[in-house]
């Protein structure tokens, strides 16, 4: 796959916790457009993998973005390269609103350096209009919010800064179908701007849909790359539960 | 089994209780057009109960002039802490060195002025008071920056660190001056304490209550013409003047108490000796808002800016709320904790000046059980000790209500071990409402 420069390679990433090895010496790249799937059991290392990323976790190894070798040591470095996340767990404070939550960290100021709570509601109501029309509770704390709410707040959060790269983890684990099939259009559209995705799932149908590639891990390494127009659901299932790629299985 | 609707008494009780829940819903809605929220007005509903029950038991001494403006400045000490307490306990962490460490900077600040700064720029030079007040806010804010590196980045629990800075500051205040009481303190630092000197006086009060208010207007104002400017739904005419009316009239109608309070007569021949003016027959000063008060009303201006309108604040309440996700979102939460601590201690920096100001005096015991009575003040203030949630005017209104409850059993004639029960009661009960309220509405 040499179509141009990957958005992001990581290269001989490795991590370990108490002498477990959770990310042991794993390459993964990403293209602009392209959907790239992290398949594996819970446990595999795939959120690991991607936590190096985002920089909430420090490992070893080597992280180009558009060709360039960079460092993140934290998720502030992550977000200067555009590199958005939206966590499993969503990341939001519940006893914030919506918008403050969306500009966490990125607060928009008045000229007098205070925050301006009004701004950033009015853009707030922007980008809901957009992502969820139906979303109304702007002065409400997130924690009173339901499930597919709370998501739209998470993407919205990653979508509004212009992000080149963007990791989503498990988006759809707590979502009804109406929601699933709503993050499903999102990231059509995303990719039609350009944008890279990695999508972390463990359900092989949803990246079967969704991915144009998937990596498979397993216990800490990488099992292998496939080209999801290549395979089979069956494939993947074998990558995952016997950690073979699917010229090797026999 | 459902019974059958009678024709007897059963059914006028049945309109009755729909009719109260109806009228509950209609003062709810009246209050939430208002847009003051009801556990606001639940904590002043406390405050005039409690004003209440002690001035019919005491024959309506409670509620005068006097006992009010003493009130303010006995509150002031615990309240300027209290508003620092909600930061710490807001992030999840607690404080229990106040006490002490208010008692250490007393003691260090006290003898400053007494044995050090007088050798220096001899007896009562103006520059004094400057230094010591800087002393003691320094202070705090290093011990407290200290605490707080502790607490962030050795990952020691703040229960333990400040449980440490208990005992620490409680021997080190000895040190200082081997147990010795230091005082008289210099004369003007001594108006930061209130008493006949330390107030505004009748025309100051006026004025500043009369700017107070203006500023409050117009901030409400245009508070509201924002709001409309970006097409968000504002409150009905009706409830915007209501409000501010109600904002504009505590503030006047508080100087107008403190303006009622008259100078003794041995103190006006004091002051009027101080300052050369001619005593006459029938001349009654007053005293005005107190000097601590006025300190108090700016911290927690201050502080209530702080927590809403400036990015640490609205990062304390994040960190408070979900930790992970304030790191993820690239705040610097070790770095959050050493400055929440080095706020706290500045403000008990200031609380120090307003306590040994107030006795002229400091001894070993200066600020003793204060870190439990701040802790209180906040709690009974609506802070949530699971963090995320509390507001700077709730802890200030938690110590008035505290103080309040003291100085009514005192001045009732309460024994000492009772007051305690009593004040240990009122604060469990406070927070299982609190905590019943909250469930209610889903917070």
């Amino acid at each position: 796959m040499d179509k141009q420069t990957p958005l992001v390679e990581m290269k001989n990433m490795r991590i370990s916790f108490g002498g477990v090895h959770a990310v042991d010496d794993v390459s993964v790249d990403l293209y602009p457009g392209e959907v790239v799937g992290l398949l594996g059991h819970n446990g595999a290392g795939k959120s690991t993998l991607i936590k190096m990323l985002s920089g909430a976790y420090q490992g070893t190894g080597d992280i180009y973005v558009n060709g360039e070798k960079v460092e993140i040591h934290n998720p502030r470095d992550a977000r200067k390269y555009n590199i958005e996340t939206i966590y499993q767990t969503l990341a939001l404070a519940d006893n914030l609103d919506a918008a403050a939550n969306l500009f966490l960290g990125r607060e928009l100021m008045t000229p007098a350096g205070t925050l301006d709570d009004d701004a950033m509601e009015a853009e707030t109501r922007k980008i809901m209009g957009r992502l969820n029309p139906n979303f109304q509770k702007f002065s409400a704390p997130v924690s009173a919010l339901s499930g597919g709410q709370r998501q739209s707040v998470a993407i919205a959060r990653a979508v509004y800064f212009n992000a080149r790269i963007l990791i989503m983890d498990e988006p759809t684990a707590a979502l009804g179908p109406h929601e699933t099939q709503m993050v499903a259009e999102l990231i059509q559209q995303l990719k039609a701007e350009g944008i890279g995705i990695f999508l972390i799932d463990h359900d092989v149908h949803a990246v079967m849909e969704l991915c144009d590639r998937a990596s498979v891990m397993k216990n800490g390494k990488l099992v292998g790359t496939v080209n999801i127009p290549d395979v089979t659901d069956d494939d993947l299932l074998g990558m995952i539960i016997l950690g073979k790629t699917p010229g090797e299985a026999a | 089994m459902r019974q059958a609707p009678q024709p007897d008494g059963t059914g006028v009780f049945d309109t009755a209780i729909r009719d109260l829940v109806l009228m509950q819903e209609n003062s709810k809605s009246f209050f939430s057009k208002l847009g003051i929220d009801t556990r606001l007005l639940g904590m002043i509903g406390a405050l005039v109960v409690v004003w209440i029950v002690f001035d019919v038991i005491t024959g309506g001494r409670f509620l005068t002039p006097r006992n009010l403006f003493n009130l303010s400045v006995q509150t002031a000490s615990v309240a300027v802490m209290a508003t620092g307490m909600v930061f710490v306990i807001v992030t999840r962490h607690i404080d229990l060195s106040v006490g002490s460490m208010l008692g250490f900077i007393g003691m260090t600040v006290a003898a400053l002025q007494v044995q050090v700064l007088p050798e220096v720029f001899g007896l009562g030079h103006w520059s004094i008071w400057i230094i010591a007040a800087f002393s003691a806010i320094a202070m705090g804010a290093m011990l407290g920056a200290f605490q707080g590196w502790i607490i962030g980045y050795l990952a020691v629990p703040a229960f333990i660190v400040t449980l440490g800075g208990f005992l620490v500051y409680r021997g080190a205040m000895w040190w200082v001056t081997k147990g010795q009481t230091q005082a008289p303190l210099d004369t003007t630092f001594r108006l930061m304490g209130g008493g006949a000197e330390g107030t505004l006086g009748e025309t100051l009060s006026w004025i500043f209550g009369i700017v107070a208010a203006v500023a409050a207007v117009v901030l409400m104002l245009l508070s509201r013409r924002r709001k409309a400017g970006h097409g968000f739904a504002v409150k009905p005419v009706w409830a915007e003047g209501i409000l501010i009316s109600l904002a504009a009239g505590l503030i006047l109608c508080f100087v107008w108490v403190m303006n009622s309070y008259p100078i003794a007569k041995g103190a006006m021949k004091r002051i009027a000796r101080s300052e050369g003016i001619e005593l006459t027959e029938g001349m009654v000063w007053y005293h005005g808002v107190a000097i601590p008060v006025v300190i108090l009303l700016t911290v927690t201006v201050v502080m209530t800016i702080v927590a809403q309108r400036t990015r640490f604040g609205r990062y304390i309440y994040a960190t408070g709320g979900n930790p992970e996700a304030a790191e993820l979102s690239g705040i610097n939460t070790r770095l959050l904790t050493v400055k929440i601590f080095a706020l706290m201690g500045a403000l008990t920096g200031i609380a120090s000046i307003i306590a040994s100001a107030r006795l002229n005096a400091v001894d070993v015991g200066l600020g003793t059980l204060d870190e439990l009575r701040v802790i209180a003040a906040a709690v009974i203030g609506g802070t949530a000790l699971s963090g995320g949630f509390g507001t700077i005017y709730g802890a200030v209104i938690g110590a008035l209500i505290m103080q309040s409850l003291q100085s009514g059993m005192a001045s009732v004639g309460v024994d000492a071990p009772l007051q305690s029960i009593v004040v240990g009661i009122v604060l469990v009960f406070a927070v299982w409402v609190d905590i019943v309220y909250r469930r209610r509405t889903g917070q």
